[in-house]
């Protein structure tokens, strides 16, 4: 980026709510269901219908206010927000305007190995709109296709303070964000099935001045990559109309993940005049501190924290620790395989977190598995790890049974026995081992007694060998050392 | 308040109506009167009262997350009020650009 330019970055975020049905009806949310099969009067707008408010979504929203530290206001009022789309069957949008259930929240990030606070400006509760469809596989089509299962979905809208200056700013928000809210299990997030999806407001200023510039809204990016993408392309296209002496419009633009340019969305409809008004059909909410403590205490434990004491607890590293927790279900899996390892050996903490980053992971990405789908099962990884610290077997062999462990789904012990990996730690074994090599390196032994220490190395090798990589490589030096005094 | 021929149309535009010139000017009347008595209104002192936001009191109208589904016969009534269908689709206009 031009270092003459900063730019500044606020996120609108539309999390799906987890309920299993509608904010205003008893409809599924169902994703996979067969088009128009969830819909009803009310969530297709038929006259003379009334909206039930859905208490879980409320309590869903609440909840992740309170873990973004908002201050969840005592009354909440649902607005009309008026447009003629065909995705919405009402002609208005139930959202809210200027009483949302929680506002004045903050985030911590961490970006650069630092610390950022990006503030949260609200959280307000409102329903989606129906799919629409443009084309049937490669045809595209001269009309429009509407699927309103989606329509009156419960949505929280996350909007951000305009605290960000980078693109990678934008993008830690949204990992750190995304990570909160499935600790919180009050939205899965699946951006593949549109349940996280983010807005982007940016504009840029001369490094220095207070005032904001013009700002662009960006739409359609579907991956917290693609938002990193999308901000590095608009921020180097405003500074260059600005440096050609032109001027920035406020705009909506498209992101083209194919072509990498944000396009102006530019149409007659763009001057929106939404008039917001008071939603007759649904009474105000309160909320009492009653209601707000019980939430209050069901809150689990934040990823922040659960760095901190995977840090201090398990001595993982920063970089580990970060790795473990961004994912819940990652950190769920780590936590299992630690309690499995932990009542077999100690100090596997570390170890562990190795396995998960260093084999796992890798193997998992390139099969294009989740860690929810991984062959390997976080007790039997727990166990492998606490096989190698007992000295059941070597690391070198370790690696063999997690090969077969993530192949075929086996357990490590079953792995260790079928295979005869067991490693030799019995001394009379490999005493007799030891000896039979000693007899066999005539040569070796006489440079070894003759001050060349490093010779040992081969008659190493050698019991390695006889024993099939299974004795115990710090008991054959031992040993070994003690034949050749003699 | 002064209504003009202009807000007329504004108002109009947003509500996706057309109309003739003498309807509009008709409506330019109207709305005047109509505006001209939420001024007297508006002359009652409401500085101590709050704003109502709704016609009647109450609040915590909610229920419970227990999905219901709609019976074969309602998705087909719901269908039938529609302009046009296509398979499992309502059809609609041809849109490309602005998703909210």
């Amino acid at each position: 980026m031009n270092a003459k330019y900063e730019a500044v970055i606020g996120l609108e975020v539309h999390s799906q709510i987890k309920t299993d049905t509608k904010v205003f009806c008893n409809c599924s949310t169902d994703f996979h269901s067969q088009p128009n099969t969830n819909i009803c009067p009310v969530c297709t707008g038929q006259p003379g219908v009334l909206p039930v408010l859905n208490k879980k979504a409320v309590e869903l929203l609440v909840r992740t206010g309170l873990a973004l530290e908002c201050r969840i206001n005592k009354k909440s009022v649902f607005a009309r927000k008026q447009y003629f789309y065909p995705d919405l069957p009402k002609n208005y949008q139930i959202s809210q305007y200027d009483l949302p259930f929680a506002e004045h929240g903050k985030l911590n990030i961490s970006v650069d190995g630092g610390v950022k606070t990006i503030g949260i400006t609200r959280i307000h509760l409102e329903e989606d709109a129906g799919k629409l469809v443009h084309d049937i596989g490669m045809k595209k089509l001269d009309y429009s296709l509407a699927d309103y299962n989606r329509t009156g979905i419960p949505l929280m809208e996350i909007v951000s303070e305009p605290d960000m200056r980078t693109p990678q700013d934008a993008a830690a928000y949204l990992t750190a964000l995304k990570s909160l809210i499935e600790y919180l299990e009050t939205s899965d997030c699946n951006m593949e099935e549109g349940k996280f999806r983010c807005d982007a407001n940016v504009s840029i200023r001369p490094v220095g001045q207070k005032e904001f510039g013009t700002k662009a809204e960006l739409k359609n990016m579907n991956t917290i990559s693609g938002v990193e993408e999308a901000l590095v392309y608009e921020i180097q296209r405003q500074i260059e109309v600005v440096e050609n002496g032109g001027k920035i419009v406020q705009e909506t633009r498209t992101w083209d993940p194919d072509e990498k340019v944000t396009k102006s969305m530019r149409s007659k409809e763009n001057a929106h005049d939404y008039r917001y008004f008071p939603d007759p059909d649904l009474v105000p909410v309160i909320l009492d501190d009653d209601f707000i403590n019980k939430i209050k205490k069901d809150i689990p434990e934040l990823p922040e924290k659960r760095k901190q004491r995977l840090i201090s607890e398990c001595g993982l590293s920063q970089y580990d620790a970060n790795v473990i927790i961004s994912d819940k279900a990652l950190a769920d899996y780590y936590e299992t395989a630690l309690e499995t390892a932990s009542k077999q050996s100690d100090n596997s903490g570390k170890q562990i977190a190795n396995w998960i980053t260093t084999e796992l992971l890798g193997k998992l990405n390139s099969a294009k598995l989740t860690i929810k789908e991984s062959p390997v099962k976080a007790e039997n990884l727990g166990t492998l790890v606490a096989l190698i610290i007992k000295g059941t077997i070597s690391g070198k062999i370790a690696k063999m049974v997690f090969e077969d462990m993530f192949n075929d789904g086996k357990d490590p012990d079953t792995v260790v026995k079928e295979k005869g990996l067991v490693q030799i730690s019995d001394e009379g074994a490999i005493v007799a081992i030891c000896k039979e090599a000693v007899a066999e390196s005539p040569k070796i032994v006489e440079e070894y007694k003759a001050g060349k220490e490093r010779a040992i190395g081969a008659i190493v090798g050698l019991v390695m060998k006889k024993s099939k990589g299974k004795a115990n490589p710090q008991m054959v030096n031992k040993i070994l050392i003690d034949l050749l005094k003699q | 308040m002064k209504i003009s021929k202009k807000d007329v149309d504004y108002v109009a535009a947003l509500a996706r109506l057309e109309f003739e010139q003498k309807e509009e000017e008709k409506l330019t009347e109207q709305l005047a009167s109509i505006l001209g008595y939420v001024d007297k209104i508006k002359e009652v002192d409401t500085s101590k009262i709050e704003p109502t936001s709704h016609g009647f009191s109450g609040e915590n109208v909610w229920r419970e997350d227990t999905v219901v589904k709609s019976s074969e016969q309602t998705i087909e009534s719901i269908f039938k009020n529609a302009p046009a269908k296509d398979g499992m689709f309502f059809k609609v206009e041809k849109v490309m650009d602005m998703e909210d």
